[in-house]
């Protein structure tokens, strides 16, 4: 089930956290679950998480793209996790090993570079956010990413020089990686 | 002995919670679709499952000539309006005014198990229809509002997805192809590029090709968006395909060279028919991205056009009727649906796709 949130887009996952985050005044009832599990248990007031509760509400934000990634996350981890050889889980329990010892000082060092990987895979993905900050907060509140800047200054003030800039710089951010992956790649082939 | 029992509970404990954190928002949503529009404005989604609430037992209506601005005698209980009106609680039963002072009557309920289980398809009626529709509520009142037109939109995003999914795999699968098995200058060169290509951001070409589509005039068509689409969709399709391609056996090439097959010969009979699992988990995901877009589609297709598709009309109804939560539910899940389907019964094509992309490497 933690797979889900991948088939599903950042429109909906941005109208299915509206709905958790969605907030009515303090007489109505609470249709949001965050805010009834706020009022209702916690007996506080109802918030708009993802605009005035600054500056908590980008946090509510990454909450979402955290919700969205993890499984992605997971798939490629587990895979790895699955390819280490059993033996020298083995011979780790034969010494043993307890599973955390395990854990921190065998597992993540064999998934080293699936994790690089992953990271930076979802690292760029994160920069070229734009749907779920849109969707939900339109970049309002100081919420606004590079994707959205991009946007407004493009199309809503049609600032094509200021657009183009933005575009310029999410270039440069992203050419650390770029070069990374060549040379990952010319290692392989050369191998 | 014991305490592996009590980490493995600790393990899976974990995990359901995380499941369920992870199920819970869809899970609302889906519910919430169903609701009447004024079941959802009045209680959460979580009340459908059983919970202990008020639920009315018996209405009085007073007499209309019964005074209301003097205390009123109605059920055995003796207050004034404004006291009915807070509430009040007595002998486990709850007496509540309902309505104004003039035209309401006195409710009283008891504390018991109850679910609001009426569930209704109204919503997705409106969101799908286009022009002018009727629709009674739970109630009984009947309105009159203006359909989403999510049809003509579902259909829209068909007609963009299917063609941006095949094209870029078809034109990937012959570039892969030759990259792997073909000599020619410049291979690694070419090869390169589309490594590095791999990262870089789509948001960066989107207005030279806007300003290129602009001056071919061919910006808000469908068109328009396949190109886009088949851009940003070929250098990881080439490089998937070309992982796999690259690694089928080198003997079966040569024997067919031997039997003098050409390229395109060997493209067609071998390569085609071995990589059906790498085209479909790439078709899969190809798919499944193109479906979710949104950026692309909103600037390629353009905001008031009758080619838009689901996730603009979604996003749209966000910003129009943000607190309309019965027909974003509902439109929300009708956008979800075709990738759900794609997702669960495609899922291991799927994974396989994502393997391939990140761990070989």
């Amino acid at each position: 089930m933690i797979f889900l949130p991948m088939a599903i887009s950042f429109v909906g996952a941005g109208v299915i956290w509206n709905f958790v985050y969605a907030v009515r005044p303090v007489s109505a009832p609470q249709i949001g679950l965050l805010n009834a599990i706020t009022v209702g248990l916690f007996g506080g007031q109802p918030q708009a998480w993802t605009a005035f509760f600054q500056p908590w509400n980008n946090f509510f934000l990454i909450v979402v793209e955290i919700w969205l990634q993890t499984g992605f996350a997971m798939v490629l981890f587990s895979a790895a996790i699955k390819g280490i050889p059993v033996e020298i889980m083995e011979a780790a329990q034969v010494d043993g090993a307890n599973e955390v010892q395990v854990f921190f000082r065998i597992m993540l060092p064999q998934i080293l570079g699936t994790i690089i990987t992953v990271s930076t895979t979802i690292v760029i993905f994160t920069l070229k956010i734009f749907d779920v900050v849109w969707v939900m907060t339109g970049g309002q509140f100081d919420t606004s990413v590079i994707a959205t800047e991009f946007y407004r200054q493009y199309f809503t003030y049609n600032d094509n020089g200021a657009g183009s800039a933005i575009a310029v710089v999410l270039f440069i951010a992203v050419i650390p990686v770029m070069v990374y992956n060549l040379r990952q790649f010319a290692q392989r082939e050369a191998v | 002995m014991k305490s592996k029992f009590f980490s493995s509970c600790l393990v899976n404990g974990a995990l359901a919670l995380i499941c369920l954190f992870w199920t819970i928002p869809t899970f609302g949503l889906l519910i919430t679709s169903f609701r009447d529009r004024l079941d959802i404005n009045s209680s959460g989604w979580w009340t459908v499952f059983p919970h202990r609430d008020w639920v009315s037992i018996q209405k009085i209506t007073p007499a209309p000539n019964v005074d209301r601005y003097a205390p009123m005698t109605l059920g055995g209980i003796t207050a004034t309006f404004e006291q009915f009106d807070q509430g009040i609680t007595s002998n486990g039963k709850r007496y509540l005014w309902i309505g104004n002072r003039r035209i309401g009557y006195l409710d009283v309920e008891s504390y018991q198990w109850t679910a609001d289980t009426t569930f209704t398809m109204t919503n997705y009626q409106q969101v799908l229809a286009s022009g002018n529709l009727t629709l009674k509520l739970k109630d009984g009142t009947t309105f009159t509002q203006e359909g989403v037109g999510m049809g003509r939109a579902f259909l829209n995003s068909l007609e963009v997805t299917i063609p941006a999914t095949v094209i870029p795999i078809a034109m990937a699968a012959f570039a892969a192809y030759a990259f792997a098995w073909m000599k020619f200058p410049g291979r690694k060169m070419l090869f390169a590029l589309v490594v590095g290509l791999l990262v870089v951001p789509l948001q960066i070409a989107l207005i030279p090709i806007l300003k290129n589509f602009v001056a071919l005039h061919i910006n808000g068509t469908f068109l328009a968006v396949w190109l886009a689409h088949t851009g940003f969709g070929l250098p990881l399709a080439t490089y998937l395909l070309f992982n796999y391609i690259s690694e089928l056996p080198r003997d079966i090439f040569e024997a067919a060279r031997v039997d003098g097959a050409s390229h395109f010969t060997i493209f067609v009979r071998l390569v085609i028919p071995l990589s059906v699992p790498a085209l479909a988990s790439f078709a899969i995901f190809q798919f499944l991205w193109v479906w979710n877009d949104y950026l692309v589609a909103l600037v390629f297709i353009g905001g008031a056009s009758k080619n838009q598709v689901l996730t603009q009309v979604l996003a749209n109804l966000v910003g129009s009727l943000g607190q309309n939560w019965e027909l974003l539910t509902a439109a929300a899940f009708i956008s979800m649906i075709v990738p759900l389907i794609v997702f669960f019964s495609l899922q291991r094509y799927f994974v396989r796709g994502l393997l391939a992309g990140s761990v070989k490497g």
